[in-house]
């Protein structure tokens, strides 16, 4: 089976800063990946460019069937098929639960909004929120807006789904609802890369581990490299992050 | 010699009617010129975005007053001969352009960037997640500021009386010239020009407490 996501030899620049050294790392369909670091290691800017949030100066991105880096590319038909969670949720403040997540089921996907909310009905569900869909974001823990928000990140069906430090905003009380939707999502079989320092959840739902390191990829292996790593920075990284 | 008669006043509100007319055109016109300012400011190409400055910095650099004669005897020299109140709306035009696009561009700019991210990662366009999510939560910081703009703007048509154009401080210089009593009346055109700008100051400040008390609307 082809990659879901393959990154070669990406580098990205901000100036004269070069913040991706020419990383390279292949994702499987149905693979979960935590991409670890430390901060200023790359590892967000790495994930930002899976969708073309960020231009990539060098290297190659595929997704799904799409070539990122290529200027030609249209980001929309790349961003119906990769979804993406925030670290600051990103909810619409003036739209309620619902009109948040089928906004783009009536804009992209034309959808008539009978159907969109139907759609918006069981992706709630999914994450326990169905009793939230006509409340305003404000009405909501950060817990709960952050559940919304990858509910509607699902509405649109996405074959890949990114998320960046999705609880690293949120009270360590409201983390474990955040990461229990995620955990079955990847049973459910989503393709999912996840930038995250919790080290818990990685070796949990890992498929795949990739430390990060000074803008290159250092270490890259199954959950066990959390437990057992092979390089003195990644240990010198677990040790501080425990 | 008479004195000040109900058909001065009459004469007097009818020059505050024009005022209004005026202050409208200026903010139609205006605001759809901000509108485009606006957008060129936060466009994505550079030269746009360069563009656009330069017009908001030449326009705010330069007195009203002056782009109120270019636009009179300046276009009437280059033999295109056109009214008053197309002069002077013409100018309060570009004028209020440059200020509401600016005032507007803050407050898209405020929403921020993660809002507009948001939208794009879901496959919206750039327009639509200009018009579906910043814009409705942009008009609310927008309102107050627009609001108080406007009373300059009722002050600054005053700028017109010096093309001819007769609206209120015009129509109060006239009937001064034939009753030398200039305390009573440009002491009324001012009671006027205060019966228009005063609630829309109060206005303004209420919508500002209202904001700030950051409510959501329903």
């Amino acid at each position: 089976m082809p990659a879901a996501v393959k990154l070669e030899n990406v580098v990205k620049r901000f100036g004269a800063l070069e913040v991706l050294k020419g990383i390279s790392f292949d994702i499987e369909p149905g693979q979960v990946v935590a991409l670890i670091g430390a901060s200023g290691s790359g590892k967000s800017t790495a994930l930002r460019c899976i969708n073309r949030l960020e231009q990539i100066q060098g290297g190659s991105i595929h997704v799904c069937g799409h070539r990122v880096e290529d200027p030609a590319l249209d980001p929309r038909a790349l961003r119906q098929d990769v979804g993406m969670v925030f670290q600051s949720y990103n909810l619409f403040p003036h739209m309620t639960v619902g009109q948040n997540v089928i906004l783009a089921l009536k804009r992209v996907k034309k959808m008539p909004k009978a159907e969109a909310i139907k759609i918006a009905e069981r992706v709630l569900k999914q994450v326990g929120l169905a009793e939230k869909i006509d409340s305003y974001p404000e009405q909501l823990s950060g817990g709960q807006q952050q559940r919304v928000a990858i509910a509607r990140s699902l509405a649109m069906s996405p074959k890949v789904m990114l998320f960046d430090e999705v609880t690293s905003a949120l009270d360590p009380k409201l983390t474990g609802e955040v990461l229990r939707v995620m955990e079955d999502l990847a049973k459910g079989g989503m393709t999912m890369v996840v930038v995250t320092h919790e080290m818990a959840f990685a070796r949990r739902a890992a498929d795949k581990v990739i430390f990060m390191h000074h803008g290159h990829v250092h270490e890259v292996g199954g959950p066990d490299i959390l437990t057992n790593p092979e390089t003195a920075e990644l240990r010198e990284f677990l040790e501080h992050d425990l | 010699m008479d004195g000040f008669g109900t058909g001065h006043l009459v004469y007097l509100l009818n020059g505050l009617l024009w005022t209004v007319v005026l202050s409208a055109l200026a903010l139609l016109l205006g605001g759809i010129g901000g509108f485009v300012v606006m957008l060129g400011r936060i466009s994505r190409r550079r030269w746009l975005r360069r563009l656009s400055m330069g017009y908001v910095q030449i326009v705010q650099g330069t007195p009203l007053l002056i782009q109120m004669f270019l636009m009179y005897f300046g276009l009437g020299v280059a033999g295109v001969q056109v009214p008053a109140l197309l002069a002077a709306a013409l100018a309060m035009m570009i004028y209020s352009s440059a200020y509401l696009g600016e005032i507007w561009r803050g407050c898209v700019q405020s929403i921020g960037k993660t809002q507009f991210e948001a939208a794009e990662t879901l496959a919206l366009t750039r327009w639509q997640s200009l018009v579906d999510v910043i814009l409705p939560q942009a008009a609310r910081i927008a309102t107050p500021p627009t609001v108080g703009f406007v009373v300059q703007l009722v002050k600054n048509t005053s700028l017109a009386s010096v093309v001819g154009f007769l609206e209120l401080t015009r129509s109060a210089q006239v009937i001064n010239n034939s009753l030398f009593q200039p305390f009573l009346v440009f002491g009324i055109a001012a009671a006027l020009y205060f019966a228009v700008c005063y609630p829309l100051s109060l206005w303004s400040r209420t919508l500002e407490r209202k904001l700030n008390a950051g409510r959501r609307q329903a």
